[in-house]
C-alpha cells in the first residue's frame, strides 16, 4: 500500500523580495527549500512506514530544479520520487495544480493501492491551503485537514482516526481509507537525514512525468487551466519607526522611554 | 647445570612466552585501526620523541613530575643492571666481573646510586598516593584503579630492596669483589655481621629469588595494566600529531562508506595506540572545563573507554565477528555516554597537558560524527542550527542578504583582487551579533586609520563552518568548505583578516585540506604589527579602561600559539601589562562556547562561563579583554549573572580604538 506525500519547493521566504515594478516575487538567487509544512507530512509518512511497512512515494509539481527537493525527500527515506514537470504546467493556480497531482496519484494507484495521501497544511509562498483539499475532492478521498495527531490507524479495517486542531478546540475524526490528510507543524519533529542516505539519494532515480505521461489535456493544465488571475502583489507600506534612547550605552533609559511610548499609545495600561 | 639455574631458565622462558603472548594479543589489535601516515616527516618525529619521551618535557611541567623524570631515567639505567642480572641467572659465567675494573667499578657504583634514588622516589610516590593525592587522583573512577599503581610501585620497591639485600649479603660473605664501589650495600653488610655464613647464603638466595620473581612478574604485569605506557609512550611521542592540534581528518563521501567512529575499529591505529599509552595520570581531567564544572565528560575516561572497548571487542572483530560492547553507550566501562561526547568544548586543554601527547579531541569529534552522520542523534537544539547553516550559511538562519547591514552608513568597499590588498572576513557574529558588530566597526576604524587597503565579501560571505565541523557534521562542513574555497579562489583572495579566532583557525588550517593556502591574520596580530610599525597613531595613554584582565581564546592561543600580540597591544595602549588570571596562556580556561557548545544548552553541572568570569572577577578588574566573539557573549552573560555591572567586556580592537590619537 502506498502513502503519497505531496511536497512543494518554495523560495526561502525570509529572503524573498517583491519587485515593485512588475509586482512579482524576485526569485533570482534565492535558495529554495521544501515547504516547511511538507517536511512534517514527510516525517509522518516515514513514521507510518516504519510502523506499518507502507511504501512512501513523494510527488512534486514544479520546474526541473524541483528535483533537488525530491532528492532531499529521498535522503530522509522515502522510497520513490516523482517529479511532475512540463512547460505546459507553468502558471498553474490551485485548481490546475490539484488536477495534475490527482492525475499522478491515479496513475500511481494503478501500480499499487494508495491508502493515504499526506500534504502540508499550506505552502508558505501561496498560503491558500487549497491544493490538498482539491486533490481529495478530485479523487473522491476522505478529506482530513489541519491534523495535529494521528490517533489510530487500522490498515486491515481500513480506518483512520485523527485529531484536528481548530480554533480553541480539538476534534477527533474517523474516516475510511483512502484518505487525504493535511498536517500541521505540531504533528511531529522532522528527522535529520543520515549521510549514507543522502549519498544514495544523489544517485537515486527521480521519475519524470509530463503531460504526455499523465495522458492529460494540455488545455486543462497550467495557465490555460487556471481561472485565477493575480492582479497585484505588493508589500504593505510600513511607517518608519524611531529609535528610542541608546540601548547599548543606557539600556535602562531606553526601556523607560519605550514604556512611556507604549502607555501613551494605550498599548499597555498600568 | 645447577638446579637454581635450571629452575630459573624454566621460569624465565615461561615468563617471556607469557609476556610475548600478552604483547602480541594487545598490539595486534592496533592493526584493526584505520591507516594513517604517522611516519613522515621522520626527523621532527625523532625530535618529538627526544623532547617529550626522553626529555619528559610535559611530565616535568608540573613540579611532582620531577619524581617521574627520576623514575623514568632510573628505569632506563637499571634496565642495563637488570639485563646483567637476567644474563647472569641464565648463564652464571656471564657477569659484570668480566668487564675491566675501570668500567666495572664505576658502573657498580652508578647502579648502586641509581637504585638508591629509585628507592627514594618510590617511597615519595607511595607517600603521595597514600597521604596527599591530588584531587584528580581521588575521583571514584581512579580510586578504584589505584591498585595497579600501588602494585607497580610495590614491585619496584621490592626490586630495589632485593638489589641491596643481594649485594649486601654477597659483601658480607666476601663474594662481592666490588665492595668498595657499593657504599650502601657495604653499609648494610655491616649490619649483617652477626649472621653465620650459611644464614647469609640462605638470605642471599631469598633476595636473589625475590629479585628474579618480582622482575619476571613485573614484565608480565606491564602489558596487562596501565603501565603498558612503559612500552607505548615512547613510540606514541614519535607518532605524535605534527599538524595544528585538533585538526580533523577529512571524510570521503561515497556510497558504501561509514562515517565517524561508531565502533572501535573505525578509529585510526594511532587513536588505538593512544589508548594504550594513557597512564591515567589525570592531568587532562584536571584542566578540562567540562570535568571541572560537573559535566559527564572526563577526557581520561574517553581514552580509557576506547582501550577497554578495544580489548573487549578487538579479538571478536579480528575474527570477523560482531562487536558486543557499544563504543557509544551509557555508563558501562568501555562505552562513552552520548552526553559526555556533547560536553566537549574542543578547547584542547587536555591535549596541551598530556605528557604522552594523546589526542583526545579528535576522538570525541569522530564519535560525534558517527552520532550526527550515521544516526542523526544529537541534542535537539542543533537541528535548527544545522539547517540554518546548510540553508542560510549562518547560525541564526538570518537572511544572507542581511549580512552586509552592519556596513550600511559606513564607507566600506567590496573586496576586489588587485584593488584591495586584504579581505576582511567579518564572520557571522561580526555581521549579525549586535555586540560584535561594534567590534567589527572598531576594526574597520583601525584599518582605515592605518591606511590599510581592505574590502569585504558582503552578502557573498558565508559561515566558515567551524562549529558544524567540531559538532561532527562533516558532511555539511565539506559542502561549506568547498563552496568557500571556490569563492576565495574565484575572487583571487590571498590575504585575509579575521576577527573571530574560529574563522581564523578554519580558514588558516582546515581549508588547507581543501587546497587553499591563505595568508590569514587575526586582527590582534595585525593591529600589533601596525602599532609596532607606527602605522597607528596613539594619543594619550588610555586610562579610562581601568584595570584590564586578559583572557586567552582557545583557538587563538592553544590552537594557534598566539599569546603575545594582544598582551603587547594592551601594554602599548595603556602603558600597563594586563592582569593575568592564574590559568593563562597555554593553560587558559575555556569560556565554554567552543566546539559548537555556543549553540547548545548547558544544562548539566555548573556553567563554564561563570567559572571563568569568577576567576577574572577575583582580580578586581574594570575591563575584561577578549579576542573572540564567543568569549564576548559568554563573558557578557557571565557578568550579568554575577551582577558585576561595573565591569565591561572589550575586544582588543575596542581597546585600541579608545587609545587612538
Amino acid at each position: 500500500m502506498y502513502i503519497v506525500v505531496c511536497v512543494k519547493q518554495v523560495p526561502d521566504t525570509t529572503q524573498v523580495k517583491i519587485d515593485p515594478v512588475t509586482n512579482t516575487l524576485v526569485r533570482e538567487g534565492i535558495p529554495f527549500i521544501i515547504n516547511p509544512y511538507d517536511t512534517h507530512a514527510l516525517e509522518e509518512s516515514l513514521r507510518l512506514k516504519e510502523r506499518f511497512g507502507f511504501k512512501v512515494a513523494v510527488i512534486s509539481m514544479g520546474p526541473p530544479n524541483t528535483e533537488a527537493t525530491l532528492r532531499k525527500a529521498l535522503a530522509l527515506g522515502v522510497d520513490e520520487a516523482i517529479l511532475l514537470s512540463d512547460r505546459g504546467f507553468a502558471g498553474a493556480d490551485t485548481l490546475a495544480t490539484s488536477f495534475v497531482i490527482s492525475a499522478a496519484i491515479q496513475k500511481l494507484s494503478r501500480e499499487a493501492e494508495v491508502g493515504l495521501v499526506i500534504c502540508g497544511k499550506q505552502t508558505i509562498d501561496g498560503d491558500t491551503a487549497q491544493v490538498g483539499p482539491g486533490i481529495a475532492t478530485r479523487l473522491g478521498y476522505q478529506q482530513l485537514t489541519l491534523v495535529d495527531r494521528i490517533e489510530h490507524l487500522d490498515v486491515a479495517a481500513r480506518k483512520i482516526r485523527v485529531r484536528r486542531k481548530l480554533e480553541g478546540r480539538h476534534e477527533i475524526v474517523e474516516a475510511p481509507l483512502p484518505a487525504l490528510l493535511t498536517v500541521l507543524r505540531e504533528i511531529n519533529h522532522p528527522r535529520y537525514p543520515k549521510v549514507p542516505r543522502r549519498i544514495l539519494a544523489e544517485e537515486a532515480e527521480v521519475k519524470l512525468w509530463d503531460i504526455k505521461a499523465l495522458g492529460l489535456d494540455p488545455s486543462a493544465v497550467g495557465l490555460k487551466g487556471s481561472p485565477t488571475t493575480v492582479v497585484k502583489i505588493f508589500s504593505p507600506e510600513r511607517q518608519i519607526g524611531e529609535i528610542l534612547g541608546d540601548g547599548i550605552k543606557d539600556p535602562g533609559n531606553a526601556a523607560e522611554l519605550l514604556l512611556q511610548k507604549l502607555r501613551q499609545k494605550e498599548i499597555i495600561v498600568f | 647445570m645447577q638446579l637454581k639455574q635450571a629452575i630459573f631458565i624454566f621460569l624465565f622462558v615461561v615468563a617471556m612466552i607469557l609476556f610475548a603472548r600478552s604483547c602480541y594479543q594487545r598490539f595486534s589489535l592496533i592493526l584493526l585501526g584505520k591507516p594513517e601516515d604517522r611516519f613522515r616527516p621522520f626527523f621532527p618525529r625523532v625530535r618529538a620523541m627526544l623532547v617529550y619521551a626522553f626529555g619528559q618535557r610535559r611530565v616535568v611541567a608540573r613540579l611532582f613530575g620531577l619524581n617521574h623524570f627520576v623514575i623514568f631515567w632510573s628505569f632506563l639505567i637499571l634496565l642495563a643492571a637488570n639485563g646483567e642480572f637476567l644474563l647472569h641467572g641464565l648463564f652464571p659465567a656471564i657477569s659484570l666481573f668480566l668487564l675491566p675494573p675501570f668500567v666495572f667499578l664505576p658502573l657498580s657504583f652508578f647502579f648502586e646510586a641509581v637504585s638508591l634514588v629509585t628507592l627514594l622516589s618510590m617511597l615519595v610516590s607511595l607517600a603521595r598516593r597514600t597521604f596527599s593525592p591530588p584531587p584528580y587522583l581521588t575521583t571514584p573512577y581512579v580510586k578504584a584503579r589505584s591498585f595497579e599503581a600501588f602494585l607497580i610501585l610495590g614491585f619496584i620497591t621490592l626490586l630495589m630492596i632485593a638489589f641491596f639485600g643481594l649485594h649486601s649479603t654477597e659483601i658480607a660473605l666476601g663474594k662481592e669483589s666490588a665492595g668498595s664501589a657499593r657504599p650502601i650495600s657495604s653499609l648494610l653488610a655491616g649490619s649483617l655481621a652477626g649472621i653465620s655464613p650459611p644464614g647469609l647464603e640462605l638470605l642471599g638466595g631469598v633476595f636473589w629469588w625475590l629479585h628474579a620473581l618480582v622482575l619476571l612478574a613485573f614484565f608480565n604485569v606491564l602489558p596487562l595494566s596501565k603501565h603498558m605506557h612503559i612500552l607505548t609512550a615512547i613510540p606514541n611521542c614519535f607518532f605524535r600529531n605534527l599538524d595544528q592540534p585538533g585538526l580533523l581528518p577529512r571524510e570521503v563521501f561515497v556510497k558504501g562508506n561509514t562515517f565517524g567512529a561508531g565502533r572501535v575499529d573505525s578509529f585510526s591505529w594511532k587513536d588505538l595506540l593512544d589508548s594504550y599509552s594513557c597512564t591515567e595520570c589525570g592531568r587532562c581531567q584536571d584542566v578540562c572545563p567540562a570535568t571541572n564544572t560537573g559535566k559527564p565528560l572526563n577526557p581520561r575516561q574517553i581514552v580509557h573507554a576506547i582501550k577497554i572497548n578495544l580489548l573487549e571487542n578487538g579479538p571478536v572483530l579480528k575474527a570477523g565477528g560482531k562487536a558486543g560492547l557499544p563504543l557509544i553507550g551509557d555508563n558501562e566501562e568501555g562505552s562513552n555516554p552520548e552526553n559526555s561526547l556533547w560536553s566537549c568544548t574542543t578547547c584542547g586543554a587536555c591535549m596541551e597537558v598530556c605528557p604522552v601527547l594523546i589526542e583526545h579531541v579528535p576522538k570525541i569529534i569522530q564519535m560525534r560524527r558517527h552520532l550526527v552522520e550515521m544516526e542523526s542523534k544529537f541534542p535537539e537544539e542543533l537541528l535548527n542550527f544545522f539547517e540554518n547553516l546548510e540553508q542560510r550559511h549562518n547560525p541564526w538562519g538570518i537572511a544572507p542578504t542581511e549580512r552586509s547591514k552592519w556596513a550600511s552608513g559606513l564607507e566600506i568597499t567590496q573586496f576586489a583582487a588587485g584593488e584591495t590588498e586584504y579581505l576582511f572576513f567579518v564572520g557571522c557574529a561580526g555581521a549579525f551579533d549586535s555586540r560584535t558588530k561594534q567590534v567589527t566597526s572598531a576594526i574597520a576604524t583601525i584599518l582605515n586609520a592605518a591606511g590599510i587597503s581592505w574590502g569585504i565579501f558582503g552578502k557573498e560571505e558565508k559561515c566558515c563552518g567551524d562549529s558544524v565541523r567540531r559538532l561532527g557534521n562533516e558532511f555539511i562542513f565539506e559542502k561549506i568548505a568547498k563552496e568557500n574555497v571556490r569563492i576565495f579562489q574565484e575572487k583571487g583572495v590571498q590575504k585575509v583578516i579575521t576577527q573571530c579566532p574560529h574563522c581564523f583557525n578554519t580558514l588558516k588550517n582546515d581549508y588547507q585540506q581543501y587546497g587553499l593556502k591563505l595568508e590569514v591574520i587575526h586582527h590582534s596580530e595585525l593591529i600589533h604589527r601596525l602599532l609596532k610599525e607606527r602605522k597607528i597613531r596613539l594619543g594619550q595613554k588610555a586610562t579610562s579602561l581601568g584595570r584590564i584582565v586578559f583572557h586567552d581564546s582557545c583557538y587563538l592561543g592553544r590552537h594557534n600559539g598566539i599569546y603575545n600580540a594582544p598582551r603587547q597591544i594592551i601594554k602599548l595602549v595603556t602603558d600597563t601589562a594586563p592582569a593575568e588570571m592564574k590559568r593563562n596562556r597555554e593553560n587558559s580556561f575555556c569560556c565554554g562556547a567552543g566546539g559548537g557548545r555556543m549553540w547548545m544548552e548547558e544544562s548539566l553541572g555548573t556553567r563554564i562561563n561563570l567559572t571563568r568570569v569568577q576567576e577574572a572577577l577575583a582580580l578586581k578588574p574594570d575591563t575584561l579583554c577578549i579576542t573572540c566573539p564567543y568569549c564576548m557573549t559568554m563573558f557578557e552573560d557571565g557578568l550579568k549573572d554575577e551582577k558585576a555591572e561595573n565591569v565591561r567586556v572589550k575586544d582588543i580592537a575596542e581597546i585600541v580604538v579608545s587609545g587612538l590619537g
